[in-house]
């Protein structure tokens, strides 16, 4: 992808991590711009499944050759499911960010968190911000 | 004298010019004046390169080298014999003068020369993932305490006496900025005390240290060490003594996490201590958590065979304060005249040099131990290295040694006080049979002559 | 632009030693086995033996030699081509001092010899560790420590013992520059203290006020290279070691940069309690692909009780001169940091530059370094100034560094390719993407070994890259065309490493 994505329907939080709500869960992944900002990731270094994180603070790693990210929690809650193949194929995450590429599944503890979050809209003008 | 630089006066005018001051001084403003120097260094004033030669060469003079005597030294450095071909091969400007191969494309030869040195060491430790090597043996030891903090957290490190001194030292040294107390089991006889080991480890231990041969020459039980780590999930670390791999099982495959040691002995000089190089080597489980430079295989945009960096996340230049070490600058020449000596020594002059240093060693001790006032310190199995243990003060058997053209070997008393006039003795391969007669002559004759004196106090180095 | 055809060296493809060998071939022949052939049985328990040997090599000596030499023409090196690594140093290594440091005197003698039988060794070290003493400006040296990083970690240890011995414990922090060398966070981490970064004013030093709002009674240590990896002498350095005194800490000088500064001003003089060196730079060592090096630490008079053991006492005898001995008795010190006494033969090389250059040289080679510098700054300004602007536009130490944010903006090529195209050219590029501080970085130092012309020619050709990338941008995209081997996938590498030889049999 050369050029930037950004999926309406999800929430967006200033460290360039999205969040999908099913239910009383949530999906957690990284956004275009993130992972375009990191170049070919290498390897995930993921919670353990059960962890609580809490909002705002890094709840895994993402590598590329020569970086090294922190992953930050845009919501709190425990984490249900980790994504093993992204673990396998650290590659999915440049690829299809916002599918395949997902990192971790959690049950949010406080739903109403994602209110602070940011719509599709507000995030990409944020992102124009942030390039001027 | 020179200072190796090519500037004339007209350069340094041109070059003022260039810059647009009008003279050196105005390129130092940020320097204060109060700080700037206002007198020449109090050194001696540079010399011709043949005066600087002649001044090494007497101060070199004053010491007495493995070619003055006969050395039976060991103590974590050995004499053996360093192959011709390694000089040869390191004086190549290629290999001696560029620096980390920041430039993966125009450093083929030594990112490859660390894959096969990865490789050597990984066979010869029975271990999958070894760095491309750490400073020296001692500090590669303590780093892998560092490495256990980083894999399980846990406050102790436990520690057997017949660890090098030099070794337990540094880990000590080491661990209190890590935060992790370092506890000592004792020996029993010459090794480990298996008992007193079992009883130390507990929930609270996050690494054992051994080591094998053991710092007395004892080939340790190293089955029980690692059995007694196990039951409470610490690791084990041993440090071992590569060139008796070819004899010694791995330690691998005694089912080690971590092996560690110092690598003079792989066709590096002895140099007074270095430089030399430490290998490193784990388990896959801890490839993450490594030390230092790695080399990998990878191919470029063409499809060619090449290699890289790799895994260069764990370093300090990327993860900075979250690295798995400080190290940068490494000792890659000397990893260099590692692989060299272990091609050269090749599948089976490792297995046929083991087996020689083991007979000579056994008819080494065998003849001491048969001198009156001398006796075996223990019965442990042994492979280059012995301690025995006289009925005369050691300082003095060794100075009179020393006076004969022998080096006798490293007195004891000052690791291990239980062993006031303990010697410890090691044959390479560079000490033939003559050699040992010889040593059995001298030796045998200082302690004769010095039998029943009472051990001067404070034993000698 | 369209590859050329592959070199030779290209069309190789590399094989490793171990991909040589064939059974029964071989390079050893064991001494004569002259003591009774015991079975190896009897010598040794079946628990403790090899049960196969490892599988190294079998190969005969000129394949040995022709095998590392090949390897070796792959690699790119300091005595063949211009090196402006920066923050490395890479300055000559003179010849003399392979000669020096293999002389039997040095390179067999052992470790544990008596050091009544290692006097020489002992009084070079003497020697070296009295003129590392004045160059840095503070009394007292260690050699010990195996390279910077190794100095690095003793310095923030004596820090630590320092404040330990005065009941002061309860300091938990290191400050360090956001400019500062990835390992001294790393360092601070190893020894057990919390890293606080330090924000860089605009100027490129130290941010005074950052620093006075932070120095509190909770840090150990200021850690601070100088002139910075900016290339800059901190013009507040003065106030900068006071604030860190006033608040009871330690400051620490990171000697990476001495090379800019010898003979000319001294880390004691600026107020600091400890410099590590870096015999391989600044006192020039072979670099080795990456080692060895060494890294001496001086202190102040504070710190001298916690030095590494052993230190070298010096004794005056009566008649026949001093001797010199190896002294561990010392109750306060912070211990052992590796064995025996440190990497001597590194010491041999650079006392025998310093006995070459002396006082007058030795602040020469600083003056020339610092000169080269300013010189190429100005020549890249005609060259390459329009994409490639000096970051900090005003008088360098011995390094400085260019931003290649233009460039990737105007020209849509990164440091990266230019550095890439750099190789076809015959240099070794400067150090990339660091300093972290400025955008798509590059830091020159050229050092005083160079010529003028070197450096004329080093300039004309980023301007010659510059225009090339301007004309056709692919043409770096995609270099380099000439090396051995041309770009390699990193991240494969990094995916699933293969750091060993798979081996057979």
């Amino acid at each position: 992808m050369a050029e930037g994505t950004y999926p309406a329907g999800l929430r967006y939080h200033h460290e360039h991590d999205w969040v999908r709500t099913e239910g009383d869960e949530a999906v957690f992944g990284i956004t275009w711009y993130a992972q375009d900002a990191l170049g070919e990731i290498v390897y995930y270094d993921p919670p353990e499944p059960g962890t609580a994180i809490a909002k705002d603070s890094a709840y895994g790693e993402l590598e590329s050759v020569k970086a090294v990210s922190d992953i930050y929690a845009p919501a709190s809650g425990e984490v249900v499911a980790v994504n093993q193949d992204v673990m396998d194929r650290p590659e999915l995450v440049n690829e299809d960010p916002y599918g395949a590429g997902w990192l971790i599944r959690v049950r949010l503890s406080d739903p109403a968190e994602l209110d602070a979050l940011m719509d599709v809209d507000a995030y990409q003008a944020y992102l124009a911000g942030l390039d001027g | 004298m020179s200072t190796y630089t090519s500037l004339t006066d007209a350069d340094r005018q041109a070059m003022l010019e260039a810059i647009g001051v009008n003279e050196f001084d105005d390129l130092l403003t940020a320097i204060p004046d109060s700080l700037r120097m206002d007198r020449p260094l109090d050194l001696p004033p540079g010399m011709p390169e043949q005066e600087v030669e002649a001044h090494l060469r007497a101060l070199a003079g004053r010491n007495t080298s493995t070619d003055d005597e006969i050395c039976f030294l060991g103590a974590g450095m050995y004499d053996h014999y360093v192959p011709a071909l390694i000089d040869s091969i390191l004086a190549r400007s290629e290999f001696l003068t560029p620096y980390t191969p920041y430039q993966p494309e125009i450093s083929q030869g030594g990112l490859q020369l660390m894959f096969e040195y990865q490789t050597a060491i990984s066979e010869l430790t029975g271990l999958p993932v070894s760095n491309a090597s750490l400073y020296e043996g001692p500090s590669a030891l303590a780093s892998a305490g560092y490495l256990a903090k980083l894999a399980n957290g846990r406050p102790e490190l436990v520690v057997s006496a017949g660890v090098h001194p030099h070794s337990r030292a540094t880990l000590e040294t080491m661990a209190v900025g890590y935060g992790t107390s370092v506890v000592e089991v004792a020996l029993a006889g010459a090794a480990t005390d298996a008992e007193a080991l079992a009883e130390a480890i507990g929930p609270q231990t996050s690494a054992v240290f051994v080591q094998q041969p053991n710092f007395l020459g004892a080939v340790e039980d190293l089955d029980a060490v690692v059995a007694a780590a196990r039951s409470h999930r610490a690791l084990v670390v041993c440090a071992c003594d590569a060139l008796t791999l070819g004899v010694l099982r791995a330690p691998g495959d005694h089912g080690v996490d971590i092996a560690v040691g110092e690598g003079q002995q792989l066709g590096n000089r002895l140099d007074f201590g270095g430089p030399s190089f430490g290998f490193f080597a784990a388990t896959e489980e801890h490839i993450r958590r490594m030390p230092g430079r790695i080399a990998g295989e990878t191919t470029d945009v063409d499809g060619r065979r090449g290699w890289v960096l790799t895994l260069q996340t764990r370093e300090q230049h990327i993860r900075r304060e979250r690295a798995t070490h400080n190290i940068c600058t490494a000792q890659v020449l000397n990893a260099l005249a590692g692989v060299i000596y272990l091609s050269w020594l090749g599948r089976r002059g490792i297995v046929e040099l083991g087996e020689l240093m083991l007979r000579r060693t056994d008819y080494a001790r065998e003849r001491l131990t048969a001198l009156p006032g001398v006796r075996a310190l223990h019965e442990q199995p042994v492979v280059r290295e012995f301690a025995i243990e006289l009925n005369a003060p050691v300082a003095e058997v060794i100075e009179r040694c020393a006076a004969e053209g022998i080096n006798a070997g490293y007195a004891l008393g000052h690791d291990y006080p239980q062993h006031p006039d303990g010697l410890l003795v090691a044959i390479t391969e560079r000490r033939s049979r003559a050699d040992i007669d010889r040593l059995v002559d001298v030796l045998g004759r200082a302690v004769a002559a010095l039998r029943g004196e009472p051990a001067a106090a404070g034993a000698a180095r | 632009m369209t590859a050329p055809a592959q070199t030779a060296q290209q069309r190789e493809r590399a094989t490793t030693i171990f991909e040589k060998s064939v059974p029964g071939r071989r390079a050893f022949v064991a001494p004569e086995l002259d003591v009774p052939e015991k079975p190896v049985g009897d010598l040794l328990p079946a628990s403790a033996r090899r049960a196969e040997p490892p599988r190294l090599p079998e190969v005969a000596e000129p394949e040995i030699v022709r095998h590392y030499n090949r390897m070796s023409k792959r690699n790119f090196d300091l005595d063949t081509g211009f090196y402006p690594l920066g923050s490395c140093t890479m300055k000559h290594n003179p010849k003399l001092h392979e000669r020096l440091a293999a002389m039997p005197g040095n390179a067999r003698l052992h470790p544990a010899q008596a050091p009544a039988r290692s006097q020489g060794a002992l009084e070079l070290m003497y020697n070296l560790e009295r003129a590392l003493s004045e160059v840095s400006g503070l009394p007292h040296v260690s050699l010990q420590p195996s390279a910077g990083s190794h100095g690095e970690l003793a310095g923030v240890l004596l820090a630590r013992a320092y404040h330990d011995d005065r009941g002061d414990t309860a300091r938990t922090k290191v400050l360090t520059p956001d400019t500062a060398h990835g390992t001294n966070p790393a360092t601070v981490t190893m020894a057990g203290y919390e890293v606080v970064k330090v924000e860089t004013s605009a100027d490129g030093g130290v941010d005074i006020d950052d620093l006075r709002g932070k120095a509190d009674e909770s840090v150990a240590a200021l850690m601070l290279t100088n002139p910075n990896t900016l290339g800059l002498f901190d013009r507040n350095i003065d106030e900068i070691t006071r604030i860190v005194d006033a608040c009871g800490a330690i400051s620490y000088y990171d000697g990476a940069n001495l090379n800019a500064i010898m003979g000319i001003t001294r880390p004691g003089d600026m107020g600091f309690d400890v410099v590590h060196f870096n015999l391989h730079k600044s006192f020039t060592q072979p670099h080795g692909g990456g080692g060895p090096g060494a890294g001496p630490i001086a202190v102040s008079d504070r710190l001298e009780p916690f030095l590494p053991v052993p230190v070298i006492a010096r004794h005056e005898a009566g008649d026949g001169g001093p001797t010199f001995d190896l002294d561990e008795d010392r109750p306060k010190s912070i211990g052992r940091l590796r064995g025996f006494q440190g990497n001597y033969g590194v010491f041999v090389r650079s006392y025998a530059y310093i006995c070459s250059l002396g006082a007058e040289g030795l602040r020469e080679a600083s003056e020339v370094a610092v000169l080269n510098a300013n010189y190429l700054m100005a020549r890249l300004r005609e060259t390459a100034g329009q994409h490639l602007p000096v970051a900090f536009d005003r008088a360098c130490g011995h390094e400085f560094v260019l931003s290649g944010a233009p460039m990737k903006r105007e020209l849509g090529v990164r440091t990266l390719d230019l550095a890439k195209r750099m190789l076809d050219y015959g240099y070794h590029p400067p150090t990339v993407y660091f300093p972290l501080l400025v955008d798509e970085a590059l830091l020159i130092e050229p050092t005083e070994t160079e010529t003028r012309e070197t450096l004329d020619g080093f300039a004309e050709a980023i301007g010659e890259i510059l225009r090339e990338a301007a004309h056709d941008p692919d043409a770096l995209l995609n270099a380099p065309y000439t090396t051995p081997v041309r770009r390699l996938d990193e991240a494969a590498a990094a995916r699933s490493p293969v750091v060993r030889q798979p081996l057979s049999g």
